[in-house]
This record gives structure tokens, sequence and C-alpha cells, in this order.
């Protein structure tokens, strides 16, 4: 994805972290935007439900997308 | 006077929802921080009169965006509220939720609802989500959830007064059951609910998933359970996503009942342009430069003058003492140990809450996340977190409230980590150590109009202890295995201006945490010293005194002189005396004799008593007008070589050693607290002393 870009989340890839993904409202079917990544490309900056966070690449590689 | 009802009332809310703002509302100064017990977890307690009659005792929970934890502050969340029969357990929970975000906060809500705990909810920032164009049906909010509602500014304190009555009146329990477990675990829950006394099949719900974090278990207790949840196959992983889904639309039914959005507006607009600035690839880290160099400035300078000025009160309260006492053992302990003693726990506090308003102020406006954001992939690569800047930041004030700081990282391998670099980082009772030696050895040349050498010498140790810790950060990551995963998921907040308060109580309270934890350390090791340093064995001491009033009236000392090298002799002569000549073969190859040695000795208690030591150690036989220590130790003689005792490979080694080495108790003391047990301070003792001696050694054999 690239910055600005929205997505719809379609599931998880890691069971563990999917649990702590959903709690902060990574919901299946909802949508998340790509607002901007830290300088060295890593960690990144979401929107999810009006709400930003910052997460890892590795962290957000465990998120199936829908485009 | 009959005691008033008294309830327990827990705040509970995720972080950056106003929790702590209202937490410091309803119980103003009147409110301290200890420990859950068994745990390292701050705990915040403060006292409330809710009414004419009712007191309340607030706990401010960790913020927590569920009670499925991921941190150490997290876990003590599902504790509490679990077990009914703990001392902690709450009478009723006020949840404090964010009005721009309630989808998250209402998770919580719906899991406290479940534990069957009576609930109000309070909605904070409700003027934020009117900018953002967002407004709630209050009446149907609390219908749809059966709990009470009250909107508060918890930085203004506006709707306080409605919610005190709400806390203070009659509060049943929501009749509200969001989720049910599966009908077959029904039985099994029931079970576990009976047989611990817990108030809700939630919560046993819970102590099955989470028996190994549940501290009020005993052991056998715990077997049991995890027996039981291997027969049944219950995975908690599998439990607890379902789980969430199903919560999240029980709330996103709410909220569509409860919102109306008014306005589409986008009031994050400052935030996100403050972000394009502050994580930008050259300017943020720019104004992280800047932001450090400030701090460091600001613990340097600006903390000198109180400093000085506690210094020459403490002084001044020994000597008076000294003169109103009459002569004695126990007046001399008071005066020389006592208050010496508790003078160099003062003498830090100037800067601790410099330090710490810093830190506070950048927390309260939400820089720290993008601190966090910018440093993450950069601290990683030598095995630490994003979330390690701040502990090493505060490291270079103090490593005890440092190393308590620690508590954030959620990461057992990357806290561990932390924990044992931090004290590299050089701590300000490093400061008086280099000041002197410095000065001794580095002239006070220009470099150029505006860099003097003693500066850059400065800046290179402290650049020097930075590098340690990152480079023993990198051979720990290596080193130190771990299964458990590491994460960042943080909320990036929404700049905000900081409130003074806030960052008032949090001084207030981290001067208190390095005071009494680090103080009750330093101020023991102060009189135990005091001990060696006053007495010799057998006789030693007095024949050191005969000894020098017959020079003294051979030579037609002054009293003054007379009472120096009395002091010098006496030290000399009692225990820690005998402790520096004992190991002086030790520190012979790094170019220092027994006097050093003393004052390495005397110094483990905090570092800065090295200058008090060696200022009086080197009166020994000197008896001309050399009043400051750095004249005394410049015009030191080393009677081996005729030359000075100070030349600069025993000046530098001396640097280097102080760098390196842990010469601090009560950072032993909070590690040991920290990692609970002896094996990593001890650890950290060997390679920290370790590596001091070598580089020490190396220093004074390649000058010298």
């Amino acid at each position: 994805m690239a910055p600005g870009e929205t997505a719809v989340i379609a599931g998880f890839h890691d069971e563990e972290l999917s649990v702590k993904l959903l709690e902060m409202g990574f919901l299946p079917g909802s949508s998340v935007r790509f607002n901007y990544a830290a300088p060295l490309g890593d960690p990144v900056c979401v929107t999810i439900s009006g709400f930003d966070l910052s997460l890892r690449v590795s962290e957000a590689a465990t998120i199936a997308i829908l485009r | 006077m009959a005691q008033s009802p008294h309830l327990r009332i827990a705040l509970a809310g995720k972080p950056n929802s106003g929790k702590s703002s209202l937490f410091n509302q309803l119980t103003g100064l009147n409110q301290k921080t200890g420990n859950f017990p068994g745990v390292t977890v701050d705990k915040h307690i403060g006292y409330c009169q809710l009414n004419a009659t009712t007191r309340a005792q607030i706990i401010d929970l960790p913020g927590t965006f569920s009670i499925y934890p991921r941190t150490l502050d997290e876990k003590i969340v599902s504790e509490i509220l679990v077990d009914a029969t703990g001392e902690n357990y709450p009478d009723r929970v006020v949840l404090v939720a964010d009005a721009t975000n309630l989808k998250n906060c209402f998770l919580l809500l719906t899991q406290m609802v479940d534990l069957q705990i009576p609930t109000i909810l309070a909605l904070n920032m409700v003027d934020l989500a009117a900018q953002a164009g967002m407004e709630f049906d209050i009446a149907q909010l609390q219908k749809q959830l059966d709990v009470p509602v009250v909107m508060i500014n918890a930085r203004t304190g506006s709707g306080l007064d409605e919610l005190k009555e709400k806390m203070a009146a009659p509060l049943p329990k929501s009749s509200l059951h969001v989720y049910e477990p599966d009908a077959e675990l029904v039985p099994i829950l029931d079970k576990i609910q009976a047989e611990l006394h817990l108030k809700s099949r939630h919560a046993a719900f819970i102590v099955l998933q989470q028996w190994n974090q549940m501290n009020f278990l005993p052991d056998p207790k715990k077997k049991e359970l995890q027996q039981l949840a291997h027969d049944i196959r219950f995975f908690p992983a599998k439990y607890q996503g379902a789980e969430t889904v199903q919560r999240y639309g029980f709330i996103q039914g709410v909220l569509n009942a409860v919102t109306s959005k008014v306005a589409d507006k986008e009031w994050k607009e400052n935030t996100y342009l403050l972000d394009r600035i502050l994580t930008h690839k050259i300017w943020g880290y720019l104004i992280f430069l800047f932001i450090l160099f400030s701090i460091f400035q600001s613990i340097f300078l600006i903390a000198q003058v109180p400093m000085d000025w506690i210094d020459q009160g403490f002084a001044n309260l020994s000597s008076y003492l000294s003169g109103v006492f009459p002569d004695g053992p126990f007046f001399d302990l008071i005066t020389q140990g006592i208050v010496p003693g508790i003078g160099g726990i003062v003498i830090f506090i100037p800067q601790i809450a410099i330090l710490f308003a810093f830190i506070s102020i950048l927390e309260e406006t939400g820089y720290m996340a993008r601190v966090v954001f910018l440093m993450d992939k950069i601290m990683r690569k030598f095995g630490l977190n994003g979330k390690s800047v701040v502990p090493l930041i505060s490291g270079w004030a103090c490593a005890i409230p440092a190393i308590m700081a620690t508590r954030t990282i959620d990461n057992w391998k990357d806290r561990l980590i932390t924990i044992f670099v931090t004290p590299f980082m050089s701590c300000s009772a490093r400061l008086p150590v280099f000041a002197i030696m410095v000065g001794l050895v580095v002239p006070a040349n220009n470099l150029l109009w505006f860099i003097n050498l003693q500066g850059i010498a400065l800046m290179g140790l402290y650049l020097l202890g930075f590098v340690a810790a990152i480079g023993t950060a990198l051979v720990m990551k290596m080193w130190v295995k771990t299964t458990e995963k590491s994460y960042l998921l943080m909320e990036m907040p929404t700049y905000r201006t900081p409130k003074w308060s806030n960052v008032g109580y949090t001084i207030l309270e981290k001067t208190n945490a390095f005071v009494f934890e680090a103080g009750k350390v330093i101020l023991a090791i102060s009189i135990v010293l005091w001990v060696l340093a006053s007495y010799g064995p057998g006789d030693a001491m007095q024949q050191a005194e005969q000894r020098v009033t017959a020079q003294a009236q051979q030579n037609n000392w002054s009293a003054e002189d007379t009472e120096r090298v009395l002091a010098a002799e006496q030290l000399e002569n009692s225990y820690a005396g005998k402790l520096g000549k004992f190991i002086e073969p030790a520190i012979r190859p790094l170019g220092y004799d027994w006097k050093i040695g003393i004052a390495l000795i005397t110094s483990f208690a905090a570092r800065e008593v090295f200058v008090g030591t060696v200022s009086t150690i080197y009166s020994i036989g000197s008896t001309d007008d050399t009043a400051t220590v750095k004249g005394r130790l410049k015009a030191e003689v080393n009677p081996e070589t005729g030359g000075p005792r100070f030349t600069p490979a025993v000046g530098f080694s001396l640097l280097i050693f102080y760098t390196f080495a842990m010469q601090c108790m009560s950072t032993l003391a909070i590690v040991r607290r920290e990692t609970k047990g002896w094996k990593w301070p001890a650890i950290q003792l060997a390679y920290m002393t370790g590596l001091a001696y070598l580089s020490a050694l190396a220093v004074y054999q390649l000058m010298a």
C-alpha cells in the first residue's frame, strides 16, 4: 500500500497477534488507511476507525487486505 | 468519630483516555504511589470525599484496551478485576472513555459489564468529539448499556460534581450480558467460579485463560487449571479472537444507535500537519536532537544553581550541628554520617525534577509516541525497542527512575536489555568526578573561540557511556534468548497542549520514588562507610592522633593544619584505609595507589563521594595552603617518580573507570527488584566492573 491509500481488512495470518490487532479495532471488514511510514520505512502509521496507531511492518504484514 | 462509609472505586480505560487527569482531579495531592503486591507495577491510590458522608478510595488502574494483557501493567488489571477476594477488588469501576474514539473504549466496558462489576461510564473529551462533528444520544446510550453515563472534561474538571454524585449513589450491576461462552464450557466455568469465589462466569472464563498470570492462585490450583485447559483443549487465542469480534459487533450496534455524525470535519488536520514535520526524515531527527540537547543543557546548567544551594546548605547544617552538639560518637554519626548522607541524596533532586518535567511534557503533548516511532527501527538493530529511548534519556539524570521507566516495555528481552545497559548512561553522580578529573588533566585551552578542550573531553565521556550502552545491547541481543515476540502496536495520540498540573504530579511522583528508593540505600551505605572511615582496628586511630599531635607541636602547625593532617592520618588508619591498602595490588596496574583505592571503596554508595574522599585523604603530610580539592590533588607528589601523582595517564584511567563501573548500590537494588532476583544485578556488576577495570588498565598502560 502507498501512503494515503485505504484498504479493507480481510483477515489475519498470525493467530497470536490477531487477538491484539482485533482489540485495537482491526476488524475484518473494516477499512484501514495507511498514513505514512517512519523515515527509515518502519514502523508505519495507520488509521483504523478514526484511531491512529503505529505498528511495525512485520506486524502489518500479518493483516490480509482487500482493495 | 464514626468511620464514614468507604468505597473502593477503580478508574479503568485505555491509555490516553484522560484517566490520569481525572485521577488527579479527583484526588488532588491526596494520592500516593505504591506497588502492587508481588509485581513491580506502580499503584496509584488516592482518596476523594464524594459527598458529605461518603469517602472513596480511588485506584488508578494502568491503561489497557482489554483484559487480555500484554504488558506487566496490563496483567495487573485483569488480576484485580477478577479476584473478588483480593484487597484491591473494586466495589465499582469508573470507565473513562475517549469520546473521539468510543469504539476502542467500549471493548473494556463490555468486559467490565460481563465481569458483573457495577460500572459508571465517564465520557471524556466530548468537546473534541464535537469538533470532529460527532454527537451522542446520552439517554439512549444509558439505556443500551444499562450503566450511568456522565459527560466530563477531565482537563477542566467540568462534569466532576455529577460524576462524584453518581459514584456515591447506589449502583446496581448492569443487566447486560454481551458475551456468553460456549454452552459446553458453562458447567466447567460455574465450578471454577464457585471454587474461587469469583463474582461472575466471565471471571471464571478469564481465570481459565490466564491461570498462569493470576498471582492470587496457589500453585496447585494453577496446575489443576493447566491440566483442565489441556483436557478440554482450550485454546485462549481462538476464544479471545471470537470474543473480540462478537463484542465489536455489539459495540457497533450501540454506536449506530447513539451517535450522529452532524458534520464531517477533518479535525485532526493539525496533528497530521505536525506529524509531517516531526516525523520528517531530516527535520524529525533534527528536532529530536534539539530537544535532547535542551534537556541535556537544562540538567546541567539550570539545575546547577539549586544544587549549589543544597550543597552549601547541608555543609552549613553539618558544621552548625557539630558546633552545637557535644563531642561523642553518636553526634559525630549525625554530623558526619547522616547529614552529609541525606545531602548526597537531596542534591540530585533538581536534576531529576527537571528531567521528568521534560519527559512528562513530551508525553502529555503526545510527542513521545513520535519519538518511539522515529527511533524504533534504529533501536531494534541494537536489541532495544523504540520504548527504550525514555529510559536511556532518563539515565543521564539517574539510573533509578530510568530503570523504573522500563516498565512500559512489554517484551521481556527488550526490557531486560534496556535495564542492563541503562547504567552506562552517564548519570549526574558521575559529573562531580568527571569535573574534577577533567579539570586536573585536560588543559582549559580553547580549540576555537567557543569550543573548549575540557568541554570536548566531558562530551566525549558521555558519548563513550552511550557507545558502551549500545554496544552492550548489541552483544546481549545475540546472547539472551527468548520465545516471546516483540510488538510495537501503539496509539499515536492527537497532539495536545500539556496539562501543567499533570506534569507537576509526575515530577512529585518521580522525585519521591528516587528519594525513597535510592535514598534509603544511599543513606544506609553512607552510614556504614562513615563507620568504616571513622574506626580502625585496635588502637591505630589513637596512635595516629598522638603522632600528629607530636608533629604539630614540633613544627608549630596551626590548629587548622593539624586538624587536616589528623583527618587524613585517621582515614589512613581506619578500616576503610586498611581496605584501600588491601586492594592496592589489584589497582596498581591501573595507576592507582591505596589512597585512590579508599576513594573507590567509599564512592560505592554514590559516585560523587569520590571527590570528598580524595580531598580528605590527600591532606596527609601536606600543610601548605592549597585550599581547593583540585589544588591539593595537583600538588600531590608520587613518591616513586617524584612527579605529580595525577598524571594524565592516571586521570584518564580514572575517568574511564568511572564511565563504565557500576559504582552504585542503589541501582543494583533497583535492578534486583525489577528483575526479581540477584542474577542480573550480579552479572551487571561483574560485567561493568570488569569492563571498567580492563579499559582503565588499557588506558593507563598505553599512556604511562
